[in-house]
């Protein structure tokens, strides 16, 4: 069974290279020392408040995020062409929301639905016609990759609002610094710490043009409540500037304003880790209390940037999701580095008639479902299972769509008989502004129960620290 | 014609408020029909935000005041030259594409009673005008004009169960069964004169446009059982009666609001 998937650190009875020396590591590792390790990171996790929480999962949000001690180590080579593949990727997907929010020449030249687009809840009337800062929608794009072979990589999906988990991938760094040093110093791991500094200047990068001096930048939070506060904190801590809630900002004569002790301070780029229809009451949900009223006002005006644009999302839904390659060919002109997995959708008869068939062999999942939750793992789940699920996607054909069951990839784990390989996926974190920029690493999200394809959070996965060798 | 608007709307708080944001869409749509003489759009002691031409082709203004406040008004008043193209909107310049207005809003969903509506009523048309047209017509036969039994938040489904509306309605009603038959279709908010001949409309107006490929953006007031003409004035349009308000505004506080509107649409002596 284990042989069928691509396992990262072994090829056969051979170590590969990035791994060589985590081999002796992990070798000269007594057990008594590793329980103790694993009880000093959580504890180190404990104190540092790092609770869980990735975009739309759920949860409870004081409970840990297993950490696994043992790092996902990635070539220089390898990264290479990752980091061109997911910069390639940032590129289209934003060419494609300037696009659609402008003239929409994909559509009239037949590539991309129309119906997709213009019908996609996340689609934002409001903001057609208006141009952002630099063209830039999306200026955080979390892509989740998963390997299938040495130089096989898919990408399962983007995230163009506001994707979470880059503090972990910080703070597993961190920690893994702070418990194993000497590692660091066997080995040659680029940084990931100029991630906040990279993201400030990228923020600062997109400042509205009637932006005078140094621009303001401040996140904007929907509050403590909320499972990813403590990453908002973190990173405005990082970055050194201003964590707001929407009471702490309002508007007048066309700018945003903050209200701090020394009296309101202009802000020229919100930083915004809530969702479109919370931003303003008087242009989306007229019942949020989230946001700042006649906050769109003045963003269409030109007076502050909202990152991601408001409208970002209907790039980055399943649906739209099976045409990314398209955008890469029409608005870049070349054949995209990191393949799609190939989708069917089951809103298409033709389709539809495939996946009723194959059903046991397919990954189906809700076309706006997130955080593993509603999804069919054909060959993992039993007859009753998949019978139940036939009949919901028959009712709602058009809800859902289906993949092929990857042969996700695996890397050693910490796990209570010792180590063995767990499957993993990879969501870097891209940075679009004046330039586009990729820090070397990301989150690794692995699968703790043995056998498991799904590394959601949610569903029993944990977090690894992700390296890339330096050459 | 030549009509003269004057239109004030004030809101009134029981107790003095934190300050107030406005988002206003009171400016007259630019397009063959209509030629802006003068125009005029003030809130007292507000202080003016920013203002931009939306995707639609809506101008929208931005205004803030601060607080202690028990009162928030809004003037409008001009002048606007218009000709009559029989609810065609010819030059008006938006980047929405007609599409986008495929999309349903809660008011505007259509139940069995507004699909069997539209069904019908589209069955024999021998064009995508003559089906727009035919469209208006069963809604305004569907739909009586009767001020008082609807409210703000009444559906097309609704209206359409109780048999009688306001132009609130019809439009809604309209748009949803435009939609039924795959037709792009709007709400519109504007000002109507009012004239001897004409039913007694409030002079605050709202109506449909359905895009007809060919001709483009096609209004039509099934609340009249007419086009609209040169007494009609166009400000902005949505996917409903909210998306299209032209005044959205919020005040910060605890006090009770109450609201005052009055508009008069006049013609003026050429």
């Amino acid at each position: 069974m284990a042989t069928e998937y691509f396992n990262e650190m072994y090829h056969g009875d051979q170590v590969r290279p990035p791994y060589a020396r985590l081999e002796d590591w992990m070798r000269a590792m007594p057990a008594e020392f590793r329980a103790m390790k694993q009880a000093e990171a959580e504890a180190l996790f404990r104190r540092i408040g790092i609770t869980f929480a990735v975009y739309g999962e759920g949860g409870d949000p004081d409970r840990l995020i297993p950490f696994d001690m043992f790092p996902r180590v990635f070539t220089q080579s390898e990264w290479r062409r990752l980091e061109r593949g997911i910069k390639q990727r940032a590129r289209a997907l934003n060419a494609f929301l300037l696009d659609v929010y402008g003239r929409g020449e994909i559509i009239r030249a037949g590539r991309v639905p129309a119906r997709l687009v213009y019908q996609n809840a996340a689609y934002e009337r409001a903001v057609a016609g208006f141009t952002p800062p630099r063209g830039v929608y999306s200026h955080i794009v979390g892509i989740d990759l998963v390997r299938t072979g040495p130089d096989d990589f898919f990408v399962l999906e983007d995230n163009c609002r506001t994707p979470s988990g880059v503090s972990y991938m910080l703070e597993n760094r961190e920690i893994m610094m702070r418990m194993f040093p000497a590692l660091f110093r066997e080995n040659r791991i680029e940084p990931v710490d100029g991630y906040p500094g990279l993201l400030r200047r990228t923020l600062a990068s997109v400042a509205p043009a009637k932006c005078e001096g140094e621009p303001v930048v401040a996140i904007l939070t929907p509050g403590h409540f909320n499972s990813a506060y403590y990453e908002h904190s973190f990173l405005a801590d990082l970055m050194g500037v201003e964590l707001v809630e929407g009471a702490d900002l309002f508007v007048e004569g066309g700018f945003v304003w903050m209200r701090t002790t020394e009296g309101p301070k202009r802000v020229d780029v919100i930083y915004r880790r809530i969702d479109d229809a919370y931003l303003d009451p008087l242009c989306f949900r007229p019942d949020s209390m989230l946001g700042v009223p006649g906050l769109m006002d003045v963003y269409r005006s030109g007076g502050v940037t909202i990152a991601s644009a408001p409208g970002a999302g209907v790039a980055d839904d399943k649906a739209i999701y099976t045409f990314v390659p398209e955008m890469i060919r029409f608005y870049l002109g070349e054949e995209p580095v990191l393949l799609n997995v190939p989708t069917w959708q089951c809103a298409k008869a033709d389709d539809l008639n495939y996946v009723l068939d194959q059903l046991s062999e397919l990954v189906v999942k809700e076309v706006h479902g997130s955080g593993g939750y509603g999804m069919l793992v054909g060959p993992r789940a039993s007859k009753a299972q998949i019978e139940a699920f036939r009949a919901r996607l028959v009712a709602n054909p058009a809800g859902y769509i289906a993949q092929p069951t990857l042969a996700l990839s695996t890397t050693p784990t910490f796990v209570n008989e010792g180590i063995a390989p767990r499957h993993v996926d990879l969501r870097p974190y891209c940075l679009v502004g004046e330039r586009i920029e990729l820090v070397p690493g990301g989150l690794t999200r692995v699968a703790l129960t043995e056998g498991s394809l799904v590394v959601n959070s949610s569903q029993g996965g944990g977090v690894k620290d992700t390296w890339v060798l330096a050459e | 014609m030549i009509l003269t608007v004057s239109h004030a709307t004030t809101y009134r708080y029981s107790a003095p408020m934190r300050g107030a944001v406005q988002s206003l869409r009171l400016f007259p749509a630019r397009f063959e029909g209509q030629n802006v003489l003068d125009w005029q759009v003030e809130v007292p002691s507000g202080i003016r935000g920013g203002s931009f031409r939306d995707g639609a082709g809506d101008k929208i203004e931005g205004w803030s005041l601060r607080g202690p406040i028990t009162e928030v008004s809004v003037h409008v008043s001009g002048r606007v030259e218009t000709q009559d193209l029989h609810g065609v909107l010819r030059g008006h310049r938006e980047v929405v594409p007609a599409a986008a207005y495929l999309r349903t809003s809660p008011p505007t969903e259509a139940d069995a009673a507004l699909s069997d509506l539209a069904v019908a009523a589209g069955a024999g048309a021998q064009d995508l005008l003559d089906r727009a047209h035919r469209l208006a017509a069963a809604v305004t036969a569907a739909i009586v004009y009767r001020p008082g039994v609807t409210h703000e938040h009444t559906t097309a489904a609704e209206a359409l169960a109780l048999g009688e509306g306001v132009c609130q309605d019809h439009a809604h009603a309209l748009i949803a069964a435009a939609h039924v038959l795959d037709m792009p279709a709007r709400y519109v908010s504007g000002y109507l004169f009012s004239d001897a001949q004409g039913a007694a409309h409030e002079a605050a107006h709202a109506w449909a446009e359905l895009w007809v490929e060919g001709l483009g953006w096609v209004g039509f007031d099934a609340a009249n059982a007419c086009c609209p003409d040169a007494r009609y004035i166009r400000l902005g349009s949505g996917f409903d009666a909210r998306d299209a308000a032209p005044i959205r505004g919020l005040a910060l506080g605890e006090g009770l609001e109450s609201l005052d509107v009055a508009v008069a649409v006049g013609q003026a002596q050429q």
